[in-house]
């Protein structure tokens, strides 16, 4: 997410991302604006966990985000496609071998 | 809750910047995003915000997810104009959720617009200084204990209505925005209902509160799905991008035809004498909206527009130092670990 240069006063972004129970992993679900990395935190269980939503918040600064550039997208990815027999589903297997 | 699920312009629009003229490569490569867009658009897939889009896009965007956010604000106060003095601790537990969950709402979208480059300074500063337009029904008052059930029946009901064809809006902050507030959007309906049908259960006068109430914001809730189609230009466009997903009068339509039985089951009138069943189009025909009073009210003149930005503009004031030390707190601290490190 765009982090809009702050010359001003405002507080910097957060990327907020929340575990939603013990064993999943943390899913990214928004971002907030806090002075600090503690504030941060709480103003994420407010705004994103009024409902048992987590068990654990991670956030960090935006400004921290490395990204992909979209135009990027078919020198990043597109090798990958003509890859199929990347996938189990590309061999042939005789029935009568079962479950592999 | 509670987009106005139509565009106002925002007040005093700034010139239009001369288009920088580009030369025969520059517009090659435009014309290349804007054909990859198109495509994208048109295969109903997601706009993200580091992806290409026309400027209009991206302005329209900016215009309608702010005026969303700003109404999930200024919709706090009439309700919270309530919450110290709710018939039960019950009420008065139910009604802080409630009111948090707009200001949830509120802090859910501004975080979607300002992927698309504006700040939240700009955006603050647009509601405040009459730039930026907000949902009109805010500009109404609460006048006794039943607006509070009636808002959330009738106004948070619209509200739905409007808000889940946007869980499938083109750009995909806004959409995954309204995806968590459409279900938090849901208690907040039911909340209003289920106060409505407590009261309706007591007194005579309990009962004529409720009604009173209904009679008050009726219109008003029909108005909030905005001009009819015929008179809303920009629709056409919105639908297009995938912005927009219904018609302001489909879904002013449905909810008509949702709520009528609704108001049946808790026993109160719908204030429209024109209200029927028409087998033939198997919807409700109702009556004409009052456009002059709406369009006064979203221009500035309604009961409540100046006591409600002036509210607003209050506590934004008033909590400066508090942003401001907050900001200077953290920045003290960082200097100390900075040093720290350094020594060490």
């Amino acid at each position: 997410m765009s982090n809009p240069q702050s010359t001003s006063k405002e507080w910097p972004l957060w990327e907020v991302f929340v575990r939603s129970k013990q064993g999943l992993e943390h899913k990214h679900c928004g971002s907030l604006h806090a002075a600090d990395a503690q504030q941060a935190l709480h103003m994420a269980r407010d705004v994103y966990t009024r409902r048992q939503e987590g068990v654990s918040i991670w956030v960090l600064p935006s400004a921290a985000i490395t990204a992909s550039d979209p135009e990027d997208k078919d020198t990043l990815f597109e090798p990958a496609r003509d890859k199929v027999y990347r996938h189990p589903t590309f061999f042939v297997i005789p029935d009568d071998v079962g479950h592999m | 809750m509670y987009t106005q699920s139509f565009n106002v312009p925002d007040g005093a629009a700034p010139a239009k910047p001369v288009a920088a003229v580009l030369n025969a490569t520059q517009q090659q490569v435009q014309d290349a995003a804007q054909i990859k867009f198109d495509a994208i658009i048109d295969a109903d897939g997601k706009i993200e915000p580091k992806d290409w889009m026309p400027e209009a896009y991206r302005k329209t965007l900016v215009r309608q997810i702010s005026q969303h956010a700003h109404s999930e604000i200024v919709g706090m106060l009439p309700e919270g104009n309530w919450i110290s003095r709710a018939p039960s601790l019950k009420r008065k537990a139910i009604l802080i959720a409630k009111v948090q969950d707009e200001g949830g709402h509120g802090l859910y979208l501004y975080s979607a617009a300002e992927t698309l480059g504006t700040s939240r300074d700009q955006m603050l500063d647009a509601l405040h200084s009459c730039k930026a337009k907000y949902s009109s029904i805010f500009n109404y008052p609460t006048l006794n204990w039943a607006d509070v059930g009636v808002i959330g029946w009738l106004v948070d009901g619209a509200a739905i209505m409007n808000q889940i064809p946007l869980c499938r809006c083109s750009y995909g902050p806004y959409a995954r925005a309204m995806v968590r507030v459409c279900k938090e959007e849901s208690f907040h309906q039911r909340q209003g209902f289920e106060a409505l049908l407590a009261m309706m259960q007591g007194t005579p006068a309990q009962h004529a509160m409720v009604q009173d109430a209904v009679n008050r914001w009726w219109w008003k809730c029909l108005a909030m799905f905005g001009p009819p189609d015929a008179d809303s230009p920009n629709s056409v466009q919105g639908m297009r991008w995938g912005i927009k997903r219904m018609s302001n009068d489909d879904l002013r339509q449905k909810f008509v035809d949702a709520t009528v039985p609704q108001a049946k089951v808790l026993g109160v009138t719908l204030p429209d004498p024109d209200l029927k069943w028409n087998e033939e189009r198997g919807h409700h025909d109702y009556g004409q909206i009052d456009w002059d009073e709406f369009w006064a009210t979203v221009n500035g003149n309604g009961p409540c527009n100046k006591e409600r930005l002036a509210t607003r503009v209050k506590a934004h004031t008033d909590g400066e130092w508090v942003r401001a030390a907050a900001l200077a707190f953290a920045q003290k601290k960082a200097k100390q670990q900075a040093a720290q490190k350094e020594a060490a």
